[in-house]
């Protein structure tokens, strides 16, 4: 049997049993499989995500994941919204990272516009980004944590998370999703005082990862519970589309940073840490190598800033909101505002851009027909692609390792049903 | 008055039940005050002087709550089941000698088979959890209820062996002359093994993490109390802190001498200060039960059987072996 028939054999064997066992007379205690309901409302399934479950006493015969319990039209909102009002709706997708799904949008805009963004708004750009991976994967570590029973390790990673937050209160009054990129650079400049305290948590954030570290790394039931745990080898990674840590920890050194850098990330000096065999344990070290990374480039970032010229935003009156002082004052400048609020219009043209999100290669894909409303505004979800690997990754394994897989794939439900 | 045949053992229940309650409510307070301390939070502070009277409050609370039943759950074993899992861990706490009051021990029920009841009766109380885990009608409770019976299974047979080696040591099993018997040296000193082995099945016979399988949030829910409310969920809840506080209280009476204070002969010890020392030892050994939980990732439920069958049982047998082949050379010697 060719291996595609094989797969049909298997997906309606699994249909039957999921239909036999939700309405027939299974017997699950006489060497039935008993078909697991886990989701959508489940403590560990990291927001609306619902598995079937199909079980051999703890055994897991299949999974079968079902998405979609979170899914708002985002993409379809876009065609409607116009260019500029679609940028909150992107924070709204990957609501665990601060920044990064705006800027992924923005890079796109800027592609299809061809503005060029400043030097200053680029390390800006970079800095918050970064800041918002260890965000990203801070909660990841505390609810892995929480998952598998190390609950404080949520409260550690959660306080240190909250810095991150306070940071970006900061910069632009709001702790999550603050909207803060534009078209052709960030809304506001970094003041002395965002300064101090990115300075200060930079500083003091490499200790803190060590006493994470000190915690799970080497203790032996975090090895037990990770160790071996859902391998998956680089080939079969690449081939299932995972990207981001799940992709590293396999082995596999893809990293769209270094692959295909934008907003000048080619001048920053950083690792991109892989694991070996691709188990949970492997994208646990990945996660934490990475949060030590980005606190580097951080760091470089923050270096750089003094230097870095031009603006916090560019120049360019076609896509660009203009200073609102200059609105009261200049025709022109009022003129352009309106412009740009009521009817910014994109060059005919489609674009795909993707960034090295916390998840793995979070993309958009525009086409613009030359009007200011998109024709269609698609996204490329990392965390989408990571379930569909759940099936390959839970089988044969218990459904202790379930909550194990779940949160080692670090997927956001927002972001993949969009 | 005071010399009637009933005027002791009538005092004596009333204050081991006293102690026992009070002991277990003041757990569910000092659980939650040492966790908010090991992550950096308040805790419990708004009911009474730094949230002394949250246990009152949190019986309130569970009487008032209104105590749903699943459709199709089995009405009879689905109410007995939280008595199943409270009433052993009750009654196995009679038999923990607090002290010696006039040369007699300070306890409910003194028994020669004393060690033979408390692992006869504690070990009724997984009936509840399965029995819960069965009756309620939700496949997450059956897993937790099967997983609670296999895992006992894995860790009984480690947590006996090593108590018969310090039966062995100590030639009774009457737990007051266990004690009497480790006036000049603790059990500990002689069978640090066997308390190594004690110490890690007493974690899994109170069903805590890191081996709370049954239970065991992240996966099963609630596992075998998923469906339970109100004051059934309290007996569940109370039933293990007092497991707690009786494994605590058998650790301490097996191991570190009970009711022996350090330097002092038992026999010169007033009461309360036995009694004192007793209290104190349990509490360290709760404490350590609340720091583990707070601390420490859990176990695969596959691991634990690992590590029953295939480290514990091996190491308490040899412990017995070698604690059987020292005697008999002991014993010897002392023929000769």
């Amino acid at each position: 049997m060719s291996e595609a028939a094989a797969m049909q054999a298997r997906r309606a064997a699994r249909e039957r049993w999921f239909e036999y066992t939700a309405h027939g007379p299974a017997d699950p205690l006489h060497g039935d499989p008993m078909a697991l309901n886990m989701g959508p409302q489940h403590p560990s399934t990291h927001g609306v995500l619902r598995l079937r479950l199909l079980l051999d006493g703890e055994t897991i015969l299949e999974v079968d994941p079902d998405v979609g319990y979170l899914h708002r039209g985002k993409e379809k909102m876009a065609e409607d919204l116009g260019w500029r009002k679609f940028f909150p709706h992107t924070d709204r997708m990957d609501y665990c990272t601060p920044v990064m799904p705006n800027l992924s949008y923005a890079l796109a805009l800027e592609r299809l516009a061809h503005v060029e963004v400043p030097e200053r708004a680029q390390v800006i750009r970079v800095l918050f980004s970064e800041l918002g991976r260890i965000a990203a994967h801070l909660i990841y570590t505390g609810t892995t944590g929480i998952d598998l029973g190390a609950v404080t390790m949520f409260f550690y990673c959660f306080r240190e998370r909250e810095k991150i937050l306070d940071i970006l209160d900061q910069w632009s009054g709001h702790r999550m999703n603050n909207t803060y990129v534009r078209l052709g650079g960030v809304a506001a400049d970094l003041s002395p005082r965002v300064v101090e305290m990115v300075d200060q948590f930079s500083r003091e954030f490499p200790a803190k990862l060590d006493e994470f570290e000190e915690l799970l790394t080497g203790n032996r039931i975090w090895y037990g519970r990770n160790k071996g745990v859902a391998e998956i080898s680089g080939e079969q990674a690449v081939a299932m589309g995972l990207t981001g840590p799940s992709l590293r920890g396999s082995g596999v050194a893809y990293d769209i940073r270094k692959a295909q850098p934008y907003s000048g990330y080619e001048r920053y000096e950083f690792d991109v840490p892989i694991g070996t065999c691709g188990d949970c344990y492997d994208r646990y070290l990945v996660r934490i190598a990475e949060m030590r990374e980005s606190c580097r480039i951080v760091r470089q970032a923050l270096e750089r800033l003094p230097g870095a010229a031009g603006d916090h935003l560019a120049h360019d009156t076609r896509f660009v909101l203009p200073p609102r002082g200059r609105v009261a004052t200049s025709m022109e400048e009022l003129i352009h505002q309106f412009k740009v609020v009521t009817a910014m219009a994109l060059p005919r043209g489609e674009v795909y851009q993707a960034i090295e999100s916390s998840k793995g290669e979070l993309g958009f894909y525009l086409v613009s027909d030359g009007t200011p409303r998109p024709v269609r505004v698609y996204t490329r979800s990392p965390s989408f692609v990571s379930i569909q690997a759940i099936p390959t990754l839970a089988q044969g394994h218990l459904l202790s390792d379930m909550v194990a897989i779940i949160g080692s794939l670090d997927f956001v439900m927002g972001e993949c049903d969009k | 008055m005071t010399d009637a045949p009933w005027f002791r053992p009538a005092v004596t229940i009333l204050a081991a039940f006293g102690a026992m309650m009070s002991l277990a409510a003041g757990m569910t307070l000092v659980e939650r005050k040492v966790s908010a301390f090991i992550q950096e939070r308040h805790g419990p502070n708004r009911v009474g002087p730094f949230g002394l009277l949250q246990p009152l409050a949190d019986l309130i609370k569970f009487v008032f709550k209104e105590e749903l039943a699943p459709d199709r759950a089995n009405p009879l074993l689905f109410l007995l089941a939280p008595a199943l899992a409270c009433l052993p861990a009750m009654a196995t706490f009679a038999a923990l000698p607090f002290g010696f009051l006039d040369g007699k021990p300070m306890v409910v029920a003194n028994l020669d088979v004393g060690v033979l009841y408390v692992l006869a009766v504690g070990s009724l109380g997984v009936y509840g959890i399965i029995l819960g885990g069965w009756a309620s009608n939700n496949k997450y409770s059956l897993l937790g209820g099967l997983r609670a019976s296999a895992q006992m299974v894995s860790y009984e047979i480690s947590l006996v062996l090593s108590l018969v080696s310090v039966i062995a040591v100590s030639g009774s099993l009457n737990l007051s002359e266990i004690v009497l018997a480790q006036d000049q040296r603790w059990n500990v000193l002689v069978q640090p093994v066997a308390a190594l082995v004690f110490l890690v099945t007493m974690f899994a016979e109170t069903n805590r993490h890191p081996f709370d399988f049954a239970e065991c949030e992240p996966e099963l829910v609630g596992g075998f109390h998923t469906e339970y409310s109100g004051m059934r969920f309290a007996l569940f809840f109370l039933g293990e802190y007092i497991a707690m506080v009786v494994m605590s209280g058998f650790m301490a009476v097996l191991f570190f001498g009970g009711c022996d204070v350090p330097f002092l002969a038992i026999a010169a010890t007033p009461w309360w200060a036995g009694a004192l020392a007793m209290v104190v030892k349990m509490g360290f050994f709760l404490l350590l039960y609340v720091w583990v939980r707070w601390t420490l990732p859990r176990f695969r439920y596959d691991q634990l059987m690992y590590l029953g069958w295939r480290v514990l049982l091996p190491l308490s047998l040899a412990n017995l072996a070698v604690t059987g082949v020292v005697l008999a050379l002991d014993r010897q010697g002392a023929a000769q």
